[in-house]
């Protein structure tokens, strides 16, 4: 049978680091195919060469066994190809209905419902066709990209990471609608790095590791440790295990509520407590109050002065400068931008938080160089010196230099979001490692992190955040994974005793 | 539109390129100014001789050059620092004028018995005058969130029907046979001058005193760090908790100040009195100044001098060859679209589109 | 009585170019770009225009002539930005200087140069009805043109498919890129038919508002345009409204002046630009409200290499 989709010898480059080197790879009619491998490893690279997002340096791309040239989005739907993706191409102060007709230039506008009524039947996806997609959950809105991508009559359905932002009653859903169109013929690849996902739904999972295709297996006869060997090409490296009480409350939030400007900025009521020498992690879907409570959490929003306490003392209304003063420092989830400025170098990136390197208003650059250069030698940045822009340096190392300048801060609490997000595995590794030395030196660490095996590593005790909500606090080794996930819906037990 | 080059992100913006594309500009426009001279029916050489050689002939030329180049030195750094901090003052022109008014005011209460202790007292009317016309804008952006584009712009226009109101009104000279300008300013009242045989006035060492203050704030006050991250990363100086308010106000009052010496330094010095045309278009000719120098203090004294040149240049070119005097307008124009597009290559370069199996279909 | 005719016709005549400037702008910056050079194509467009009237005698190649010169502009200021990637608000103010530098230079001949006589304005029998007749139908053509091109504005936007993909572009112009939308030739368009617009307005000014040249004679209409599209948010209805609005307010100080008032005519001319700045500040107390309601990418640089 002739591959619907067949790629030989993709290469492509960006600068020196090769994104796809010589992958060859096919995908039958009706099959549904997994691109498994870490951030990184060139699963969207590949997927954008095929939906004409991106050019290859070499091979060639070939549709029902004809060589075809993709040279934008354009030519691709042309062909048959549709593409989700991660990060969805909505348009969000318009509706759904004119969404899906953006998305599908043949139909004229007046037959554009009929068409979306038709398929919304058919593979279980309904939506309200008046309302604003700013006003639409997360699980809606991709409903809304599927449809879209559907109203083309695709052949090949491509989904970049679809289930990162669902909770699991979602992805159940999401599945049933991929099985639905892989059984009228569509082709469907499936991008993740979720291993239990794809042995749920894939027939097929194709590994990508820096860039190459290692292996081809199926990935029902195959277990989740072999799976993440062929990821990762090695056993998953161990995390120092721990043992010792924790002491004081460090950080407590009591009653801490936000109203922000957007409903996925709102906070209810919020209150936990955190010890020294305890790393206490937060799971849950983005875009549930995450940003918030971080934002809380650091100064950058303030509020009621008592809703924050740090070491008995009511910070609440203060800003992130006297906070870091008390001994409370913060990693942002974003490098670029928010916890460094790219443009400006890693000596000018330490005295951003760097509250000591200036007196009266001047800057003491000597003391900056010396604590500059002691951040990259302990944390083994890799870089040109510390002139060198902070946009040059690659996501595992940048990220190695924020930790480093906060945790040689020697904080007394630390509130970190997403800790190893995009970022290589020795990175990781290094990271981890130094969020656990913190906490063997009595640190109090807030982890957020979408990473539920991250977070199962690290963690003393999980709580879940869930729509302006958290969860009971847990101890780790309490709760199981699918607890958890039911858990990140919302669906945690009621309680009537005090939070501990 | 597909054509077989296109434009690549560099994996590092060019440094080399940073500072040669004013210099590229700088060389472009002055070659579609002999390209301008000869549709006009001049002889291309001898315009530009007359429009870049002859105001740097002789010391009194270049005496002229730094006169010129005073008030847009002055207004350039004050931008500087807006830009910057990503604070869009385009309203300098009339933070100009209002300092020119209020320094000009002081300037009138001068009588032959004044001592030169007036001097000082008009200059800092001047950077008053100035920072509070820029405080309306500040304070309009912090209170209200209102775009400082907008706000500072139309504030140039009513700055400069008020001087009209002024000098046709309350300042006029009575002597002055119903010219809507102001009395002459007294001898103690004019700026002292520094080169004897020249216009040459304590505006220029000021100035340049100005320009080292302005690169010591940006390289090493905490402030001057502030205002770079502020306009770099917005979220970054949250991150770090500085105040973005205050990097506001600070920006504006300064670059305010500034502008209004300025006008102070024009109206009390080459000038003498308040006339409706105190300004022949320094604060906007100071933004293009600004970009020029690419926002730092120095480059800001060289595009300076070049953007004074071209206003000397354009004069000459009236009284010699009989052109228009908006030339140096037109000029100003073009360096500034010349520089944006060679800035282009700092960022991005060019690269073929890969012909035969990755062509384009 | 007379005084309220003479208001009503004197703010439909002087909201027109503003009105025209505003629509041009709310197409090209509801593609997501901010051209701020608005105020240089109008001086530019209202020399040229009037150089055209003046050597041919025809208003409607006069016209023509401005609108062509503001297009030109705008496709220039869209090579610039859309091709060659500069930032949106240093190109739209180096087109600002480089046209008051431009016009000026241009019309330096024509100071105090006159037009030939105009054909008679006005709309025949409507004209003729007490009151309403010379209040609402005495105009030139153009008066009654940019109405329906706010009516036209209006329906394309929110009615026809081209609309749509416009107001998608202008949202997120990555993902109608990722829809296959051929982002910069859309905006190229755009920018065009904003340009045109301005140019109209400009040409009207010097040929028929005031049938005369003077440097800067467009006094910072363009300015008012931009504000007003911002106060508007974007909508033609809207901006239709706060162009006779801002029309209206500047022929305030000649009607005062009428009235016996006794201010300084200076002090009055202030009156439009205080009325911007205080408009803009109780319109932009809300930022949450204004970023709802404004094309999401407005001014921010969309790469499709990247």
């Amino acid at each position: 049978m002739t591959p619907r989709l067949a790629l030989t010898g993709i290469t492509k480059h960006y600068g020196d680091v090769a994104a796809n080197e010589d992958v060859t790879l096919a995908v039958m009619p009706g099959e549904i195919l997994a691109l498994l491998g870490e951030n990184g490893a060139g699963k969207s690279t590949l997927m954008k060469v095929v939906y004409g997002v991106a050019r290859p340096d070499a091979g060639t791309v070939a549709i029902d066994g004809a060589e075809v040239e993709i040279a934008n989005p354009a030519r691709a739907r042309s062909l048959g190809i549709a593409m989700v993706f991660q990060h969805f191409a909505l348009f969000d102060t318009l509706t759904v209905a004119e969404n899906i007709a953006l998305g599908a230039p043949e139909h004229p506008l007046s037959k554009v419902d009929e068409r979306v009524r038709e398929l919304s039947q058919r593979y279980g996806l309904e939506l309200h066709p008046e309302r604003r997609v700013h006003d639409l959950s997360v699980g809606e809105r991709q409903r809304v990209e599927i449809l879209r991508a559907l109203m083309s009559s695709p052949r090949i359905l491509i989904l970049d990471e679809p289930t990162s932002v669902l909770t699991p009653q979602a992805v159940d859903r999401l599945f049933e609608t991929l099985r639905q169109l892989a059984a009228d013929g569509v082709s469907v690849v499936f991008i993740s790095h979720k291993l239990d996902e794809i042995r749920r739904l894939a027939t097929r999972c194709a590994v990508m590791r820096a860039g190459r295709l290692v292996a081809t297996v199926d990935p029902r006869e195959q277990s989740e440790a072999a799976l993440a060997r062929l990821m990762l090409g090695a056993d998953p490296p161990s995390i120092a295990a721990h043992d010792s009480p924790p002491g004081a409350v460090a950080l407590e939030i009591a009653g801490l509520t936000v109203h922000g400007s957007e409903r996925r900025h709102w906070l209810h009521e919020l209150a936990f407590s955190v010890r020294c020498g305890e790393i206490l992690g937060i799971a849950g879907v983005s875009g549930n109050g995450q940003t918030a409570l971080m934002a809380s959490l650091a100064g950058e929003w303030s509020g009621r002065s008592d809703s924050v306490r740090l070491f008995g003392e009511p910070v609440g209304h203060l800003g992130p400068a006297a906070r870091r003063a008390r001994g409370l420092r913060y990693i942002p989830e974003q490098r670029l931008g928010h916890g460094a400025v790219p443009e400006l170098s890693l000596l000018d990136n330490v005295v951003l938080t760097g509250d000591a390197l200036h007196r009266r208003g001047v800057l003491h650059r000597d003391e900056a160089l010396r604590v500059a250069e002691s951040v990259i030698r302990a944390f083994d940045v890799r870089t040109e010196g510390v002139g060198a822009r902070a946009a040059s340096l690659s996501g595992g190392n940048l990220q190695r230099f924020i930790v480093g300048r906060e945790t040689l801060a020697e904080p007394r609490v630390l509130v970190v979001d997403q800790p190893t997000w995009g970022v290589d595995v020795g990175a990781a590794v290094a990271i981890r490692n130094a969020l656990i030395g913190l906490r063997s030196r009595g640190c109090a660490i807030v982890v957020v992190s979408e990473e539920i095996d991250e977070l199962y590593q690290l963690c003393d005790r999980l709580m879940v955040i869930a729509k302006g909500r958290l969860s009971p606090a847990v101890g780790a080794h309490d709760i199981g994974v699918d607890e958890l996930g039911r858990w990140m819906a919302g669906l945690w037990p009621a309680r009537e005793e005090a939070r501990a | 539109m597909n054509l077989p080059l296109a434009l690549v992100p560099r994996a590092q913006p060019s440094r080399a390129l940073t500072w040669l594309s004013p210099v590229a500009a700088a060389v472009l426009t002055l070659a579609a100014g002999a390209l301008l001279f000869a549709l006009m029916g001049q002889d291309p050489i001898q315009g530009l001789r007359i429009f870049l050689v002859e105001p740097l002939a002789t010391q009194r030329g270049w005496s002229e050059l730094a006169l010129k180049a005073t008030p847009l030195i002055l207004c350039a750094l004050g931008l500087t620092l807006c830009f910057r901090a990503n604070v869009w003052n385009i309203g300098a022109e009339g933070q100009l004028i209002a300092g020119a008014i209020v320094g000009g005011s002081v300037a009138l209460l001068a009588t032959s018995a004044t001592s030169r202790a007036i001097v000082p007292a008009i200059l800092l009317a001047a950077a008053l005058g100035g920072a509070a016309w820029a405080a309306i804008t500040a304070w309009l952006r912090d209170r209200f969130n209102a775009n400082e584009i907008l706000v500072s712009l139309m504030l140039v226009y009513v700055a400069q029907l008020l001087l009209s109101w002024l000098v046709h009104g309350a300042l006029r000279d009575p002597q002055g046979f119903g010219f809507p300008q102001s009395k002459l300013f007294e001898g103690a009242a004019r700026m002292p001058l520094v080169l004897a045989g020249t216009r040459l006035h304590i505006g220029f060492p000021l100035a340049l005193a100005v320009t080292v203050g302005a690169w010591w704030l940006l390289a090493r006050s905490l402030i001057g760090f502030q205002l770079k991250v502020a306009g770099l990363a917005p979220l970054a100086a949250r991150y770090a908790g500085f105040s973005s308010r205050r990097v506001l106000w600070f920006v504006l009052l300064a670059s305010g100040a500034l502008a209004g010496v300025a006008g102070g330094l024009e109206a009390a010095g080459p000038v003498g009195q308040l006339t409706p045309t105190i300004s022949p278009g320094y604060g906007f000719a100071a933004i293009i100044v600004a970009f020029v120098g690419r926002l730092h203090p120095l480059g800001v004294v060289a595009g300076a001098l070049l953007m004074a040149l071209f206003y000397i240049g354009g004069e000459l070119a009236q009284s010699r060859l009989g052109l228009p005097s908006a030339l140096t307008g037109v000029y100003q124009g073009l360096l500034l679209f010349f520089l944006l597009m060679c800035d282009t290559f700092i960022a991005y370069r060019l690269q073929w589109r890969r012909t035969a199996k990755t062509m384009a279909t | 009585m007379e005084s309220f005719v003479a208001l009503v016709a004197t703010t439909m005549n002087a909201g027109t170019p503003l009105l025209l400037a505003a629509l041009g702008i709310v197409i090209s910056e509801r593609s997501g770009v901010v051209n701020l050079g608005i105020e240089g194509m109008m001086l530019v467009a209202a020399v040229l225009g009037f150089t055209v009237v003046h050597w041919t005698g025809s208003y409607g190649l006069g016209f023509v002539a401005g609108a062509l010169a503001g297009a030109a502009l705008a496709v220039l200021f869209g090579a610039m930005t859309l091709g060659l990637l500069t930032n949106q608000f240093a190109t739209g103010l180096a087109l600002a200087l480089f046209g008051a530098g431009l016009s000026a230079f241009i019309g330096q001949p024509l100071q105090g140069m006159t037009l030939p006589a105009r054909g008679h304005d006005g709309i025949p029998v409507l004209q003729d009805i007490p009151v309403l007749g010379p209040a609402l139908f005495g105009h030139h053509w153009l008066v009654y043109a940019a109405l329906a091109l706010a009516g036209a504005v209006a329906w394309f936007l929110f009615r026809t498919r081209g609309g749509l993909v416009l107001r998608a572009v202008g949202e997120s112009p990555e993902s109608a890129h990722a829809l296959g939308y051929p982002v910069r030739r859309i905006r190229f368009a755009a920018l065009a038919f904003g340009g045109a617009c301005a140019g109209l307005a400009g040409a009207y000014l010097s040929t028929v508002y005031t049938p005369l040249w003077s440097e800067g004679m467009v006094a910072g209409r363009g300015w008012i345009a931009l504000a007003l599209v911002t106060f508007a948010t974007w909508r033609p209805a809207r901006v239709l409204l706060g162009a006779y609005l801002f029309g209206g307010v500047t022929m305030l100080q000649f009607h005062l002046q009428g009235l016996g008032v006794e201010v300084a005519t200076q002090l009055l001319a202030m009156t439009p630009y205080l009325a911007t700045i205080v408009v803009l500040a109780l319109i932009s107390r809300n930022p949450r409200w204004i970023r709802l309601n404004m094309p999401a990418s407005l001014g921010k640089p969309f790469n499709p290499n990247a």
